[in-house]
């Protein structure tokens, strides 16, 4: 596994914490919160090795969507980028309910 | 005038977390040590392996048609639903405070969601302790309130937590589910394809399968793989209450049983079943 951490700036705050997901194969967990700072911190652990320039793909996307001060963590079981695209939209979409 | 069938929701589509808000009173859900408490596995990592945030266990609190009940939610999806020393603790944990509610007067009614491969290995000894903890918490706890276990698959059941569900006062199965002490591909990988071929699905099924372990009295109940149908059977377990003598308390009925296998012929699940039979008007 290969543990990986991304900053973005941001200045949204995050209304409720948010969790969607599951550790299994092809799937990930996300764990949306706010963040102390006007920065969005992510981290994220993975079980394939070797895809941090993807991951850095996937989240510059996210975050130039999304303008948010979030604190996001990812336990990844080797999800496609589309799960995780999908799957980062799903957390913000809960967190604001 | 007629109306469309209900839509049916399989509750093997659900995750664990899904499938405890199924099953409980509408709005009712109440999550124990929730995914922010961040109470994972601290074995996993260093070996490599990615954690999740509730170890794969979710514990709910909430209502069955009004009474107190905890839900105990295995993820069969993180890590095969293996029990580690975490996830383990927190089965036995929450069986242990519904043990100490039940002893002051106030029943909590435990139902186990078991989607699981038993031990997880990476967690070896810790996760036979665990499991160890959960089957005398539900042997302490089901003289006090029925303990329900429920197998609806995908996963099934096996291992040391295929032993806690035979100590639960009701096993409640799916057609899909499937419960057993050893997997199919365990059984072959130790003793030969000749002995079990795990690829065979009818001949695994027919074995271990939902139906075939209702048939021959190892589980209560067979169910719909359906949310409202198996809701609708946890609540009438719990409403049954504590049985008479629990199934692991048999002794001599199972020994018997036993004794009438002739171990020089080869016994496939219909011949189980013709085996047993006569012992279809205990339930």
């Amino acid at each position: 596994m290969e543990t990986l951490t991304f900053d973005y700036p941001g200045s949204q705050p995050v209304a409720h914490h948010a969790h969607v997901g599951v550790v299994g194969s092809g799937d990930l967990e996300i764990l949306l919160g706010p963040s102390p700072d006007q920065q969005a911190h992510v981290i994220v652990r993975t079980s394939v090795d070797g895809f941090g320039e993807v991951w850095e793909a996937v989240l510059d996307r996210f975050f130039t969507r999304n303008d948010l001060a979030a604190a996001v963590e990812i336990n990844d079981s080797g999800a496609t980028p589309g799960t995780v695209a999908l799957r980062l939209a799903q957390a913000v979409e809960e967190s604001r309910s | 005038m007629t109306f469309p069938a209900r839509p049916k929701t399989r509750l093997t589509e659900l995750s664990a977390r899904e499938r405890a808000a199924a099953l409980l009173d509408s709005g009712t859900f109440r999550e124990l040590i929730g995914p922010f408490e961040r109470l994972e596995s601290p074995h996993l990592e260093l070996q490599g392996v990615v954690p999740a945030c509730d170890d794969g266990v979710v514990v709910a609190r909430g209502d069955l048609d009004g009474k107190e009940a905890v839900v105990l939610a295995v993820e069969g999806l993180f890590q095969g639903g293996g029990i580690g020393e975490v996830s383990g603790a927190k089965i036995a944990g929450a069986l242990e405070l519904a043990l100490r509610d039940a002893e002051s007067g106030h029943p909590v009614c435990p139902v186990l969601l078991l989607e699981t491969g038993g031990i997880r290995l990476q967690e070896a000894n810790l996760g036979l302790l665990a499991v160890a903890e959960i089957h005398q918490a539900i042997v302490a706890l089901r003289s006090h309130v029925p303990v329900v276990g429920v197998v609806a698959g995908m996963v099934g059941c096996f291992g040391g937590m295929a032993i806690a569900a035979g100590l639960c006062s009701h096993v409640i199965m799916t057609r899909e589910g499937r419960l057993g002490l050893n997997g199919p591909q365990v059984v072959e990988q130790e003793a030969g394809v000749a002995e079990l071929d795990s690829d065979d699905r009818r001949l695994v099924w027919e074995t271990i399968g939902g139906q075939q372990r209702v048939a021959t009295g190892v589980a209560d109940v067979l169910v719909e793989d359906d949310v409202a149908m198996i809701a609708e059977t946890v609540r009438t377990a719990c409403e049954a209450g504590v049985p008479a003598e629990n199934r692991s308390a048999q002794v001599g009925r199972y020994e018997a049983r036993l004794a009438r296998i002739d171990v020089s012929e080869p016994v496939d699940g219909p011949a189980l079943r013709a085996l047993w039979d006569d012992e279809g008007e205990e339930r």
